[in-house]
């Protein structure tokens, strides 16, 4: 019985994840651009979310909300080439963070900037891939400085959020 | 599985990983600025200036020259291009941003300087054909 409400609640939160991350996604849709000259330069504020399920729940439950926060974004403001340009990071980065993770040298804050700045070149490597250009390798640089900085930001977030949630009373799940 | 709670790491108990974060963020960055040191040297040279306003090319000048250019946009918007010891820069412009003038003036292939509200581009080119593959623009 108890196992499973709290395959209820778990179930449910994850849910709330995913939709909080989409949420994000859209706010930072009516941001206006923060660097103008460069295009692509985001927050990542749904990494928040993702860094927090990775930590609280694991990576199997980060993939999860990460992939319905995705598909939903794609579905309800993309097209199919974001679809692949965001596949592409959204993986390489959920890989560098359990894998940082896992070997547990680097804090919260570490593992979002590699989260952020891998995510970003899983991009631009599938930009380039796509458009058959090597052009746009320039744009990674610009990319991997903005992943560094909103990554030290996401992650202060992701601590402070893993560590209030913890303390109030949702530990049974 | 419903047991598999780890203790989740958390910041304020981390000082050893926060050292480790600001390491691995230096370390990232220098990686960083080494790819981009690297792109910034691999690339050629360029020997031609193009500006363009409104998407319509209005001179072709070469970086060798010494020159000063008053490019006017209409409206008495103007930018002032000076071309000197093989660096293309902006110098004075009617807009407001300035973001042409501040950038850092340009030699190499295909670097740009873009001024939005004149809607300028300044673009240096590499003219010779030579091997290069990809002479599509």
């Amino acid at each position: 019985m108890q196992n499973n409400k709290s395959k209820i609640y778990r179930i449910t939160f994850l849910a709330v994840c995913a939709t909080v991350a989409l949420v994000l996604s859209y706010m930072e849709t009516l941001l206006p651009p923060l660097v103008a000259s460069v295009p692509g330069i985001k927050l990542g504020l749904p990494n928040i979310v993702i860094v927090f399920v990775l930590y609280r729940f694991g990576i199997r439950d980060a993939a999860a909300v990460s992939f319905i926060r995705l598909i939903a974004v794609v579905l309800l403001f993309g097209n199919i080439m974001m679809f692949a340009y965001s596949l592409a990071g959204a993986i390489l980065s959920l890989v560098c963070m359990a894998v940082l993770k896992r070997i547990d040298i680097l804090s919260m804050i570490g593992v979002s900037v590699a989260g952020a700045v891998s995510h970003n070149i899983g991009q631009v490597l599938v930009a380039m891939a796509l458009l058959e250009t090597a052009e746009i390798g320039y744009y990674m640089i610009a990319l991997a400085i903005s992943g560094t900085v909103s990554g030290i930001f996401v992650g202060i977030a992701g601590a402070y959020l893993t560590k209030k949630l913890l303390t109030k009373n949702i530990n049974n799940c | 599985m419903n047991k598999q709670t780890e203790k989740a790491p958390i910041v304020s108990n981390g000082g050893r990983k926060i050292k480790n974060d600001i390491i691995f963020i230096i370390f990232l960055l220098l990686i960083v600025w080494c790819v981009g040191l690297i792109y910034a040297l691999s690339r050629a040279d360029g020997d031609t200036v193009i500006v363009t306003v409104n998407g319509e090319i209005t001179g072709e000048y070469a970086l060798s020259d010494d020159l000063t250019i008053n490019i006017e946009s209409g409206e008495g918007q103007y930018n002032v291009l000076v071309i000197k010891d093989g660096f293309a820069g902006v110098e004075k412009a009617s807009c407001p941003d300035g973001i042409c003038v501040a950038h850092k003036p340009i030699s190499k292939d295909s670097e740009s300087i873009v001024c939005l509200p004149n809607k300028v581009v300044v673009t240096v080119k590499k003219s010779e054909f030579n091997d290069s593959p990809d002479i599509i623009a």
